[in-house]
């Protein structure tokens, strides 16, 4: 879990006249965080900068439009999400995405794989492997689900500030957060399944 | 599955979010965690979900922005690097 920023000590006034060092501070505070979120929705280290680079710009050009009824950072947030995704759609890197699978014909998700691997030692676990295994498997989310999950799963926000982030109601946050989360079960599951057998050759 | 205290599998992955997350309330949250004591497929579902999130938050990386690509951000903006300095 992300630690917690302190964005909502800076003085808003002062970002509403674009003070340069307010600025500064915010840009201190937020930079690794969403540097941190852009790298794993785009997956590609050179686009996570350079959507730093134009969250800050366009947040910098619009402070005056920030109105303080969410956290600068869920702000931050929302830009450099929409920044991320519209990165990926000039890209179109033709990766397959993982949705489909796990819903019945009534949209319901559904688990497949039912392995018990949480038995598995800590250090077996999270390996150098599993880690790249993780990446790879968060890739493969439709870019939606990927975002709902990064934002509340790994970024730490609540429902209501990721759903804030990505424009959405909180009940499609979390029909895109279940999908994510599932999805993401099934492909570890699948993977330990995996390790677990080839362990008892 | 359906079980002596009436909830189905269904019901568990209907609301299996807000279980996780800690968003219902005691008595459904109750039902629920009967039903997961009583079933060992949905124990698993249940237990390899949280596992799943949790290696996503504690995936022992530790990101963060280059170096160089923070004197350009700051460059770019025409922003004082070493302003938090002085907090």
């Amino acid at each position: 879990m992300s630690e917690t920023n302190n964005t909502e000590t800076l003085n808003l006034e002062a970002l509403h006249k674009k003070d340069k060092r307010t600025f500064a501070l915010l840009v201190d505070q937020n930079s690794d965080h969403i540097y941190r979120l852009a790298l794993k929705l785009t997956g590609n280290t050179q686009d996570a900068e350079d959507v730093v680079q134009e969250t800050f710009i366009k947040a910098f050009n619009n402070l005056e439009k920030f109105e303080g009824r969410s956290k600068v950072s869920t702000w931050l947030y929302r830009i450099a999400t929409n920044e991320s995704l519209m990165m990926l759609r000039k890209r179109k890197d033709g990766i397959t995405h993982i949705d489909e699978g796990i819903e019945t014909d009534e949209g319901e998700v559904m688990p497949i794989q039912i392995v018990d691997w949480c038995c598995l030692p800590e250090k077996e676990i999270m390996t150098a492997e599993t880690r790249q295994m993780l990446k790879q498997a968060a890739l493969q989310l439709s870019t939606s689900n990927r975002a709902a999950f990064l934002l509340r799963d790994v970024e730490g926000l609540s429902t209501q500030e990721a759903a804030a982030a990505l424009d959405i109601s909180e009940s499609a946050l979390k029909v895109r957060l279940m999908r994510a989360r599932m999805q993401l079960r099934e492909v570890l599951s699948e993977y330990f399944a995996n390790r677990m057998a080839e362990e008892d050759l | 599955m359906t079980h002596q205290h009436g909830l189905e599998c269904k019901d568990l992955m209907n609301h299996l979010n807000d279980y996780i997350d800690g968003e219902l309330d005691d008595e459904l949250c109750g039902k629920i965690e009967a039903h997961i004591e009583s079933c060992p497929n949905c124990k698993i579902v249940v237990n390899t979900l949280k596992k799943t999130i949790q290696l996503y938050q504690d995936d022992g990386e530790r990101v963060t922005l280059p170096l160089d690509a923070r004197h350009r951000l700051f460059e770019i903006l025409n922003l004082d690097e070493d302003a938090d300095l002085e907090k």
